[in-house]
């Protein structure tokens, strides 16, 4: 029982971190109506930017979070007003490799500043609590409570300001939400923003219970593409089902099937149901 | 223009063949029949990508298929090269059906994201069947390619012929399929689902072949890397070799017959004059791919040929606006 | 020659196409009419094949063809183009033309390696097919300019052309008449005028009032999904429920 309850916190905290991963990557597929590679190198820079405050610069571990959600949001609207933007008429393959393009260029530029080491973030809360034979590390815990305050707070925003509404409007439809006069820059640049800061923020919340090194993205994100495709490409509580799900699946997966080839269930329930679905799980699938 | 292809294909031709003689050492040739390998493989990632218009990013795990075909065929079941390599490019089509049947049914970004999880998957199963592929340990000592009428293929120079000659056949085969009433096909498939079924185009039966013949160049390509470099690991199927791939193609001109092997020589070789940059390529490189496609998105062969054509389309049909006006004006009342 | 019998298509909860039968006689020309998401299109496309009818039959020559895909029906002789045409721009307009015929050869990838007989035959009969095509409708001379350098109505016509070297029996064309002037208009019909003297059957949608009902041998009017008419230019024109649905919407040509 205590063994079951483990691997339910571990689903928690791998889902929650998902969550936010995919939550920014569904917005700006709404946006950008192709998946966005770069969104793992977003990731993967908030952690070492994280990393760099903390360790260089003395910063305590929110002050580092914040300073990182910052400077994700920075590189990601940069991208938008860079690449995406001056792309948004040419085909879907120029797209892909142009964000394929701006992942390669931040790995290899965290490489080239940090070196190809991998790195410990220390935890802020290094204590392990105790619930009877169930251990409780307090990063976990934080990692949970974080994530669902963060996906609630953006909720609210999305529900309750009409800036949030236009996001979600533009995220549905694009064309639909310009003829309706919205500003269609502004909306890209702040949903851009926002995906940048959940994914930096994300991966500082992760990193002290993982490593920070420039491959940290891959698995995230191609996991986060298995989670918006499987939730619904645009749906916000798809992704937030999606990433949940996933998190449980891998760690009840990771601990009663085989922890080597955990990391293939997500790749494994993607091919399964689009194979067997090719329309995805929603209406707005993948046909 | 048919004319100067045939000359720009018999110069490239000569070059290869002259390359040993201007090469000065062995290194360089090892560059160059590593860049030809890849070149193989960039040419069938082409196919699909380029001409079909779906982008596979499962390619360099086709490769690896290939290549561990080979190895494990002739290291640990003792089978000559030239039966392991035939059964590689074999291997990774038979393989390339099945990921086809499911995945080509999808919608293009879908379908990129599923062959993401495919590659992912392969490269994952590499590394982790450790019975089958000795794991992250690799495979070591692939025996050299049997002699062939006293030709000895350990030998560097002989090594960089063999990969040539099948360089050369690819390229030749890839002619004429590109060139063909089924390259046509694959291009209508690229410009449209809708309006290539609407030509009775089988889109089902079109996709597949052209996605398995591709992964057939890249299964080839894997069991020649294996006879070339004699050992292999997980590595070889990561998702970075396929990015590779893509900005050779994207440098060369996609969907063009020349783009991705000029792309596939060229850029190496680029990187080996940058060596101090070998390991952190990508930071020059990441921005000229970005710069590539949103200002030259066809490339050096494509942009090129567009302009030759403009040419030739000038010559062959003067345009005066008044004329134009004119005669579509005498073809409506012929009409 | 093409039966659609109680055609009804679904979406989830949404009705496109509700329970619409209609004859399309050999050699006639057809219009499809109606207010904006009147389900013409979605008729169109179930008529081809590009969509299968949630309910209903659809019948060519008296084979019932319901549930085929667009390239079976293509295959069977049904032709379509559609409102916007990609064409390869890069390449010439004869260029375009020759993979419109591949649907009648037989060359697979054998004869393409081998470079056999057949191959090379059909090459060149998809590319005289090409050049037919185009001569019907009066492009021959820009045979050999880009694809990407012709006007707007010009393109119309070369997607024609491609539509007819698929060697079809039927032509439905999607909005023909779409962004080109009164004149060119005038050019286009008379080129539909001469298919139907092919013996072609045609079936067109159009929004352009003028064009229809001087063209039309027959048409039918929807609505809603539905059909709310259905006879000569003079009768639909004449009928008071065509006259109410327009009225309705914001048609300048009604």
């Amino acid at each position: 029982m205590e063994l079951f309850l483990q691997q339910v916190l571990n689903g928690l905290t791998l889902g929650g971190v998902y969550c936010l991963v995919a939550l920014g990557l569904t917005l700006v597929y709404g946006i950008l109506q192709v998946p966005n590679f770069a969104h793992g190198a977003f990731y993967m820079a908030g952690a070492y930017v994280a990393f760099f405050l903390m360790e260089r610069m003395g910063f305590n571990y929110w002050l580092a979070m914040a300073g990182a959600a910052a400077a994700v949001a920075l590189i990601s609207v940069v991208s938008e007003r860079l690449v995406f933007h001056p792309l948004r008429k040419a085909p879907y393959l120029h797209h892909m490799i142009a964000s394929i393009g701006i992942l390669l260029f931040l790995e290899a530029g965290v490489q080239a500043l940090w070196g190809a080491d991998f790195h410990r973030m220390s935890s802020p809360y290094p204590q392990v609590l105790t619930l009877g034979n169930v251990a409780l590390p307090a990063q976990r815990l934080m990692i949970i409570v974080a994530a669902f305050l963060l996906v609630l707070l953006l909720q609210l925003f999305l529900k309750k300001t009409i800036t949030g509404a236009t996001i979600v409007a533009m995220a549905q439809n694009r064309d639909g939400a310009a003829l309706v006069g919205i500003d269609a820059n502004r909306v890209a640049m702040l949903t851009f923003a926002i995906a940048g800061a959940l994914a930096g923020m994300a991966a500082v919340l992760y990193a002290p219970i993982n490593l920070v090194y420039s491959g940290m993205g891959h698995l995230v994100i191609t996991k986060a593409f298995v989670i918006i495709v499987l939730g619904g490409m645009g749906s916000v509580p798809g992704a937030i089902a999606g990433g949940l799900i996933i998190g449980f699946a891998e760690s009840f997966g990771a601990f009663y099937i085989s922890t080597d080839y955990k990391d293939i269930i997500a790749f494994a329930l993607l091919v399964l149901i689009l194979s067997l679905r090719p329309q995805g799980l929603f209406q707005k699938g993948a046909r | 223009m048919r004319h100067t292809a045939s000359l720009g294909w018999s110069a490239l031709l000569l070059f290869g063949l002259a390359f040993p003689f201007i090469a000065g050492n062995d290194y360089h040739l090892t560059v160059m029949s590593t860049a030809y390998i890849y070149a193989i493989a960039t040419v069938g990632l082409n196919l699909i990508t380029g001409y079909t218009g779906q982008f596979n990013l499962a390619h360099s795990g086709f490769m690896a298929v290939g290549a561990y075909t080979v190895g494990i065929l002739t290291v640990d079941y003792q089978m000559p090269f030239w039966g392991a390599l035939a059964l590689s490019g074999l291997v990774a089509a038979g393989i390339g059906f099945f990921v086809g049947l499911v995945s080509l049914r999808l919608k293009t970004h879908f379908f990129s994201i599923f062959t993401l999880c495919v590659g992912y998957i392969m490269y994952l199963l590499i590394e982790k069947w450790e019975s089958l592929t000795h794991g992250t340990v690799g495979i070591v000592g692939i025996p050299a390619p049997e002699s062939i009428a006293g030709l000895d293929f350990s030998e560097p120079r002989t090594q960089y012929y063999l990969v040539l000659a099948f360089l050369a056949a690819s390229m030749w085969i890839m002619h004429r399929i590109v060139n063909s009433l089924l390259g046509r096909t694959f291009m209508a498939i690229r410009n449209g689902d809708d309006l290539a079924q609407s030509l009775g185009i089988n889109l089902m039966r079109n996709k597949l072949l052209a996605f398995m013949l591709s992964v057939f160049f890249a299964g080839l390509a894997g069991g020649l890397y294996a006879g070339y470099v004699r050992f292999l690991g997980p590595d070889l199927g990561r998702v970075e070799h396929t990015f590779d791939m893509t900005m050779y193609m994207l440098v060369g001109g996609i969907g063009t017959l020349a783009g991705p092997l000029l792309g596939a020589i060229t850029v190496p070789w680029l990187t080996q004059q940058l060596q101090f940059l070998q390991d952190y390529r990508f930071v020059v490189f990441g921005p000229v791919l970005v710069l590539l496609v949103i200002f030259m998105p066809h490339g050096i062969v494509g942009t090129w040929m567009a302009r030759r054509r403009r040419k030739a389309a000038q010559l062959a049909a003067p345009v005066a606006p008044v004329l134009r006006a004119v005669t579509a004006r005498k073809g409506a009342h012929r009409a | 020659m093409l039966e659609m019998n109680a055609i009804t298509k679904r979406f989830g909860g949404l009705v496109a196409v509700n329970d619409v039968s209609v004859r399309f006689e050999r050699g006639t020309i057809n219009a499809i009419i109606g207010p904006n998401g009147a389900g013409k299109t979605t008729f169109f496309n179930l008529a081809s094949g590009a969509l299968s009818p949630s309910a209903g039959s659809i019948k060519l020559d008296g084979q019932d063809v319901t549930g085929l895909r667009a390239d079976q029906m293509a295959r069977r002789g049904i032709a379509r183009t559609f409102q916007s045409t990609t064409l390869f721009d890069n390449a010439t307009v004869l260029d375009n033309l020759i993979v419109g015929h591949r649907l009648r050869t037989r060359a697979n990838l054998i004869d393409v390696l081998l470079g056999t007989r057949r191959l090379k035959d059909e090459e060149a009969a998809c590319r005289s097919k090409a050049r037919e095509a185009l001569d019907f409708v009066g492009l021959s001379h820009i045979e050999a300019r880009l694809a990407g350098d012709i006007s707007q109505e010009q393109r119309k016509r070369v997607a024609f052309a491609l539509a007819l070297a698929t060697d079809p029996a039927l032509l439905l064309l999607d909005e023909p008449a779409g962004g080109v002037n009164p004149e060119e208009t005038e050019g286009l019909a008379n080129l539909v005028r001469k298919m139907k003297g092919l013996g072609l059957t045609v079936c067109l949608i159009e929004h352009k009032m003028d064009m229809i009902m001087n063209l039309a041998d027959k048409i039918l009017v929807l609505n809603h999904g539905e059909k709310i008419a259905e006879g000569t230019p003079a009768e639909v024109r004449a009928n008071p429920v065509v006259i109410e649905a327009y009225l309705g919407s914001d048609h300048a040509d009604a």
